[in-house]
């Protein structure tokens, strides 16, 4: 039987760009350049390596955002995703994490999975909760902040690089895995890829394809609410010395001069 | 007056600092609950009463150590419905996010990640967040359910506050999904003896600049001289010359000392990230157009291998 893989993607806002907030306080996603967030490029690079590694695999990349976020199923696609889709509905507008990982959730049941691959945060938000929410809701084992990932026998198993010590995880099938920027280089999209991604289907949806009610989800539903964003302050001007070979030593009687010899 | 559930981080009962930093944030908003769980449990409770713990709930079992996170949300869960908390606090590891995350999906609660302070308000505690990376400072509120809070280390100043820290051993009934993903080897980090990377008052990072795993001596020379821990940047690290553990930045750990020295680091949008919120910083770097200076309080514009010896020899010797 066909392993079902689905990659989680998020469209983002360039990180290199200006960033900022719209006035309703939730990040500004129109005005800004977005890309398939770098880290769930990981997602689906393991994804394929996976496949390649069994007999009959299919994936799927799927995405919550606006109308942008499809240019992120399309570079998933480029890559080698088979088919894309993507919850798209005026009123996600807003979601904050619990909200996305209801949608999630009931889109990966639509979609169908024995394995779920996420990334390891998003590069916007940054959150890193939703593959352990996504968990949860699911009722399968959470695999997650793997930098090493193999899937054989209706078993995954991975490897856990933690603060305090590196793990081995092992979990049957379905579950929902998450990869770290350790796991090993994604693949550039070649010009044949490219061409193919452009035939693969699309899939929309909306959230009553799902069941779910308008209210459960946006600005207005969110757990939670910013009450207020600033812009940090440029840090003031500093000292700036060119080493004429006192260098260290002048760093140093700055150093002093703060309390820190 | 209303609790605070703490969640506690140590290691075989030695607490860890940035849970001292949660229980003087949780004193803001109510009396803190500590709940500890694993091998050392109960050792937890003298130093979590010396910093204001009322109460300590303990629990271990071998579930905590053999199957990943949810044992611990099973219990963290159980302590939320025995106490009733105005909040619950949990340190911002990668794990500790994690059992947040979880516990908020099963008590209906929205959760914020990554405060850097926090306020009683009123309409419930207000979490100040620092993002994209660090260029905006938010203030945001959980408007549904208990707040569930993510608390960055550094975050406030551990004060003493001595509370009676009774310990109370939980009940935790754990659930069929308890056990699916197994633990079915640890590999302990040896330690370095240097403090630890996010919990550390100084931070000296190496990047590209060093030039190779031979010349991280140099870094680590600065570091001890300065009671510092060693951070690196992606670069340093995917070249293998420092371990990913000691990564400063969006994928590596995120900072907040009250001095960080930046050497041989060009100050990418995601090292940024990851240290831009330390108090004072410092960087060394031969290009005097690397964005890092855009940052900094002091710069020295100069080639690390003749800066970087000469400090910490004048540090040494300032120290006598
Ligand atoms: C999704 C994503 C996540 C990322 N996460 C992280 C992260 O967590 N942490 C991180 O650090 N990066 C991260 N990066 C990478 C980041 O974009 C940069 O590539 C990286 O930070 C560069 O490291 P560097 O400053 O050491 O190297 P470089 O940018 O190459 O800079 C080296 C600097 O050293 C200086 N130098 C060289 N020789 C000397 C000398 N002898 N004396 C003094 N100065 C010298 C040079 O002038 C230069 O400025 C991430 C990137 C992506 C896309
Ligand atoms: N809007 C979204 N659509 C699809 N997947 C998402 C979305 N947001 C987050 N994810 C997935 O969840 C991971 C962690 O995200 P976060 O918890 O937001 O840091 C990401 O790397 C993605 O794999």
């Amino acid at each position: 039987m066909s392993l079902r893989i689905v990659v989680c993607v998020k469209y983002v806002p360039d990180a290199t760009g200006d960033r900022h907030f719209a006035e309703d306080l939730t990040v500004d996603r129109d005005d800004v350049d977005g890309l398939l967030s770098e880290l769930d490029e990981y997602a689906v690079e393991q994804a394929l390596q996976i496949s390649e590694e069994a007999d009959d695999a299919e994936i799927t990349v799927l995405t919550i955002g606006p109308e942008d976020a499809k240019d992120a199923l399309r570079k998933a696609l480029s890559m080698g995703a088979d088919k894309a889709v993507h919850v798209e509905d005026d009123d996600l507008h807003g979601t904050d994490a619990l909200g996305t990982s209801l949608v999630l959730a009931k889109a990966v049941e639509h979609v169908g999975y024995d394995l779920v691959i996420c990334g390891m945060a998003s590069t916007d938000g940054g959150m890193g909760v939703l593959p352990a929410m996504l968990a949860e809701r699911l009722g399968v084992p959470q695999v997650t902040l793997l930098s090493e990932v193999a899937v054989e026998d209706g078993k995954v198993t991975g490897r856990r690089d933690g603060d305090a010590a590196s793990e081995q995880l092992e979990a049957s099938l379905p579950a929902v895995v998450s990869v770290t920027d350790q796991s090993g280089e994604a693949r550039y999209p070649s010009f044949k890829g490219i061409m193919a991604a452009k035939k693969k289907p699309v899939e929309s949806l909306d959230l009553s394809d799902l069941g779910i009610d308008a209210d459960e989800v946006g600005l207005d539903g969110a757990w939670t609410t910013v009450d207020e964003a600033t812009e940090r302050p440029a840090r003031t001007a500093g000292t700036i010395v060119k080493d004429e070979g006192e260098g260290g030593k002048q760093l140093a009687e700055f150093l002093a001069g703060q309390k820190f010899i | 007056m209303a609790e605070v559930l703490v969640y506690v981080d140590h290691v075989d009962g030695a607490v860890r600092k940035p849970t001292l930093e949660l229980l003087t944030l949780a004193r803001r908003i109510g009396e803190p609950v500590a709940v500890a769980l694993g091998a050392g449990a109960d050792a937890t409770a003298a130093t979590l009463a010396e910093y204001g713990a009322v109460k300590v709930l303990t629990a271990d079992a071998p579930e905590f150590a053999d199957y990943l996170v949810v044992p611990k949300v099973d219990a963290l869960q159980a302590a939320y419905e025995a106490v009733s908390p105005a909040a619950v606090l949990v340190p911002s590891s990668a794990e500790g996010k994690e059992i947040a995350a979880r516990l908020a999906v099963r008590i209906g609660s929205g959760i914020i990640t990554d405060a850097v302070d926090l306020e009683a308000g009123a309409e419930g505690p207000v979490a100040v967040q620092s993002v994209f990376a660090a260029s905006y400072t938010t203030k945001s509120r959980v408007t549904k359910g208990t707040p569930v809070i993510t608390v960055k280390p550094n975050s406030a100043a551990p004060e003493a506050a001595p509370a009676a820290g009774t310990v109370e051993p939980l009940a935790v009934a754990f659930g069929e999904k308890t056990t699916g993903t197994k633990v079915v080897a640890r590999t302990p980090r040896e330690s370095t003896g240097r403090p630890e990377l996010t919990e550390a008052a100084i931070v000296v990072s190496g990047g590209r600049g060093v030039n190779g795993a031979e010349n991280f001596p140099l870094i680590e020379a600065l570091a001890d001289s300065l009671g510092a821990a060693v951070g690196a940047s992606r670069a340093a690290v995917d070249a293998g010359w420092y371990p990913h553990t000691n990564q400063v930045g969006q994928t590596g750990k995120s900072v907040s000392p009250q001095l960080y020295i930046a050497a041989g680091i060009s100050g990418a949008i995601q090292h940024r990230a990851g240290m831009q919120t330390s108090k004072t910083i410092v960087a060394i770097n031969k290009d005097a157009e690397a964005p890092i200076f855009e940052l900094v309080d002091y710069g020295v514009v100069g080639d690390l291998f003749e800066v970087v010896p000469q400090l910490t020899d004048e540090v040494k010797s300032r120290k006598g």
